[in-house]
């Protein structure tokens, strides 16, 4: 599963991370020193050269990121939901007002009050898999809840910016 | 007061020609290095139009010009790079002089300059030129190319042997013969070696000291060390350009990011100073009788860079594209050579006076083609002829065939 990144230094440029896909393309990133990235596919026929040098900016970049860490987060969820019927799952945002704001995900205990599972928290872009109850929570944090609609709603409920049972 | 007017009026005159000539050279998307060179060949000694009172101005700028051409060489790199890199590309860099020194220094033997001009022609014709082959690179998208490593890092190794090279050359050049020579090459490599530990070491302390914050302090600060180490390197002679290029190497970090920025608009101003200059001082009528052996020497250590660009990538198992693209990327000659030349010319005995004119001829002739050749990898005959020659290999067995993408 995992992918072998390469990594190489362009003096006087910055560094270089490509990999091959599996489906025999190489592409790679180009991160210059002065900030700018571009993104490189190479030439199917010449896998030396790279045949597109698209730069992004840094929202587009994140923007990218976003999409391809997301997309890959979806994409899980949802075989997990066809292996367990009755089983669902959502993204649930962590409003600025909520008391969890700078607390440790062990202190919301969402999973004995709820019995649903919190399996992943995504901030800013990056993705932070099955965190555990010292994870501390930011305002803007999306959390991805694994469980039936109740528990799904008793989670909603807390992390709301009133917590019901406190 | 009179000939203060004059001296605005020329230097306005020629700086607003070269802002033209520079705007011209970007609409054809080449190097304005050539057409600097000849309007400064036009306007100096035997030239169209000689000037005569901007001439002091002129040397001046350019002797900062150079400087600024340097330090910012040494901020585009850190000391980890150029000293991380150096294992890995020292074969690459030692067959590059190799194979580009060697073929300078016998032509200047075989035109009897006597050894001091062939060590000076063996620099001419070994150094790539970075700015150059950095633009090229970019223009044609080939910053993530898999061969790009191969052409920056055989770059690196010349800036860094130029450290080492150009104090050999100033005490040559200043006649101290091979004793002093010598001393001046220790004090050199001592000096470098140094820098480089500090850097590599200390370099965010030197940088802290300059803060990335206050542009104006920071333009100030940057460039008033620069030419305070240039001139005590001159003293030392080291040569000016060289403690330039460790200050650059020396600062890392935001404070080189923001210098970079920061010094370009000066650098491109008293670079193109610089080489009007060398154009200014070298003689037209020099030109004719150097013109063929320069179109000699410059296809000879053209083929020659090919050829290291080719075995250089070869070595890290680039396919034969990448080989060639990186040989022909790496033909072009620039400011480097005129620095090295302009040294020549400006020494104590000086030597020939043809050098000057044969470093210029040589420069425009490899400037104006080098990034044309690198362009040829791209088109259609080229990649065709490739496939012939992969073809042929196919058939007569050969090591690490070429893709032949079809």
């Amino acid at each position: 599963m995992r992918v072998r990144v390469e990594q190489t230094a362009l003096p006087g440029i910055g560094v270089r991370h490509d990999l091959m896909t599996e489906s025999g393309r190489r592409l790679g990133v180009v991160s210059h020193r002065n900030g700018r990235r571009d993104l490189v596919l190479y030439d199917p026929e010449d896998p030396d050269s790279c045949q597109h040098d698209i730069p992004l900016t840094d929202d587009e970049a994140e923007a990218l990121a976003d999409i391809l860490g997301a997309s890959l987060m979806l994409g899980q969820l949802s075989g997990l939901r066809e292996q367990a019927a009755g089983l669902l799952t959502e993204q649930i945002a962590i409003p600025a007002g909520s008391k969890y704001v700078n607390k440790r995900l062990g202190d919301t205990k969402a999973r004995a009050r709820t019995s649903a599972s919190i399996v992943a928290v995504l901030r800013q872009g990056t993705v932070n898999v099955s965190p555990d109850p010292t994870f501390r929570f930011e305002a803007g944090d999306v959390v991805v809840v694994v469980g039936t609609r109740q528990g799904l709603d008793g989670v909603t409920a807390i992390l709301a910016e009133t917590d019901p049972d406190v | 007061m009179h000939e203060t007017t004059i001296l605005l009026i020329e230097v306005g005159a020629l700086l607003l020609l070269l802002g033209l000539l520079g705007r011209l050279s970007r609409r054809f998307g080449v190097s304005p290095i050539p057409l600097y060179l000849l309007a400064g060949l036009a306007f100096g000694h035997g030239g169209l139009l000689p000037l005569n009172a901007s001439e002091e101005f002129f040397a001046v700028g350019a002797e900062i010009g150079v400087i600024l051409l340097l330090v910012m060489l040494g901020l585009e790199y850190s000391a980890n790079e150029l000293v991380g890199n150096l294992r890995s590309a020292a074969p690459a860099g030692l067959i590059d002089a190799v194979l580009n020194a060697l073929p300078g220094f016998g032509f200047a033997l075989l035109l009897g300059w006597g050894w001091v001009a062939a060590v000076v022609l063996a620099g001419v014709t070994w150094v790539s030129s970075s700015g150059v082959i950095a633009k090229v690179l970019g223009d044609l998208g080939r910053v993530g190319n898999r061969e790009t490593p191969v052409i920056l890092s055989v770059l690196v190794i010349e800036d860094l042997a130029m450290a080492l090279y150009l104090p050999l050359v100033t005490a040559l050049l200043a006649g101290v013969g091979l004793m002093k020579g010598g001393i001046a090459l220790a004090i050199a490599v001592f000096t470098v070696v140094v820098v480089l530990a500090v850097a590599i070491r200390y370099g965010h302390l030197i940088s802290a000291a300059l803060s990335a914050k206050d542009p104006e302090a920071l333009l100030l600060g940057v460039l008033g060390l620069t030419l305070l180490i240039a001139g005590v390197a001159a003293k030392l002679q080291v040569s000016a350009a060289v403690g330039a290029f460790l200050v650059g190497i020396a600062l890392s970090g935001p404070v080189a990011h923001h210098a970079t920025e920061l010094l370009s608009p000066l650098r491109d101003l008293f670079a193109a100073v610089f080489f009007v200059f060398f154009g200014l001082v070298t003689n037209p009528l020099d030109m004719p009788p150097v013109l063929l052996p320069a179109l000699l020497l410059a296809v000879v250590t053209m083929a020659t860079k090919v050829a290291t660009g080719y075995l250089a990538a070869r070595r890290v198992g680039i396919a034969e594209p990448g080989r060639w693209r990186t040989g022909l990327a790496l033909t072009p000659r620039g400011e480097f050579s005129i620095v090295i030349a302009g040294l020549a010319v400006s020494a104590l005995y000086p030597v020939d006076p043809k050098l000057a004119a044969l470093a210029t001829a040589y420069v425009l002739i490899t400037v104006v083609t080098g990034p044309l050749l690198a362009r040829l990898p791209d088109t259609q005959w080229f990649k065709q002829w490739l496939r012939t020659r992969a073809a042929a290999a196919a058939r007569t067995p050969a090591p690490l065939p070429a893709p032949t993408g079809d």
